[in-house]
């Protein structure tokens, strides 16, 4: 229960650190990927704030535990190849996050001011994200066979 | 330039990388809001291993909450997309953020912070088509 309810606190304070660097805002993303435009660098500094402090945290606290202190072991990804689906789907992701202004964390903290634009972002997202479960499901079955 | 803001983005930057380094550090997972999504959805399938991903996207839906009522001008102001680039756009985001096993904060900000050059090559990429995106659209749908 404590650590369900931590990970709701440290989802609050995901969104909020969302909201302060604007991410939330579509037209301050769209001004960021604008190179050629009115060129706005803000959001690589929220990037480069928060990789700064995952990687501190990487480095210096991760290799000192031997699990999590709330669960029996670290779940990380154990994927190493670049590959065709990684470059493929990052191009994918790339022309959404342009067209839409919107990547998938400030979608969901969006709908909280019922801007219709937020609302359908995160149903066609959802969509997105069922269409690709129900693909690779049927594609890796297939490979089972 | 007018509207670079970059104390108040380190300063989110650095909520969003401590709630994602506490996140790998307290229990074990990491911050990626795409696969966190696809775990929420499916939780179903294994209620076990991903029930917390719901548990997140509950902390999400409070933050936007906080932010509407204290901070509401975080969220810019409404319509001023075309709708079709909306509904295109968050059709794109879902497949491919899955497609490519993360997004901005799966890749951009635990994949950079631990140095997997994966992640690197998925930056880049995203970054690239994104910003050629704008301009096709700055361009050719004013």
């Amino acid at each position: 229960m404590i650590k369900n309810l931590i990970i709701v606190l440290l989802g609050v304070l995901f969104a909020l650190g969302l909201g302060i660097s604007q991410m939330t805002n579509p037209s301050k993303v769209i001004g960021f990927l604008d190179v050629t435009g009115n060129w706005d660098p803000s959001l690589a500094f929220v990037m480069a704030g928060a990789m700064t402090v995952y990687l501190i945290g990487y480095k210096f606290i991760f290799p000192k535990l031997t699990k999590p202190l709330l669960d029996f072991r670290f779940h990380l990804p154990n994927l190493i190849h670049i590959d065709k689906k990684l470059i493929l789907g990052s191009v994918i992701f790339g022309i959404g996050w342009g067209l839409s202004g919107f990547c998938p964390g400030p979608g969901l903290v969006a709908l909280a001011s019922s801007n219709l634009e937020a609302i359908y972002f995160v149903l066609s997202m959802i969509l997105g994200v069922a269409i690709y479960h129900w693909f690779s499901e049927e594609y890796s079955d297939m490979m089972d066979g | 330039m007018e509207n670079f803001t970059p104390i108040s983005s380190v300063l989110g930057g650095l909520l969003i990388g401590f709630s994602s380094i506490a996140m790998l550090l307290l229990s074990g997972r990491i911050a990626g809001i795409s696969s966190i999504l696809e775990n929420g959805l499916f939780a179903w399938k294994d209620v076990q291993n991903r029930i917390w991903s719901l548990w997140f996207i509950v902390g999400l839906f409070l933050g936007g909450e906080l932010l509407r009522v204290f901070m509401p001008e975080s969220f810019g102001g409404a319509h001023l997309h075309k709708m079709w680039m909306v509904v295109l756009g968050g059709l794109l985001v879902g497949f491919g953020s899955r497609l490519g096993s993360g997004c901005t904060s799966g890749h951009g900000v635990c994949g950079l912070g631990r140095l997997s050059s994966r992640s690197l090559v998925s930056v880049l990429v995203f970054m690239s088509s994104a910003g050629l995106t704008v301009w096709v659209v700055r361009s050719f749908f004013p």
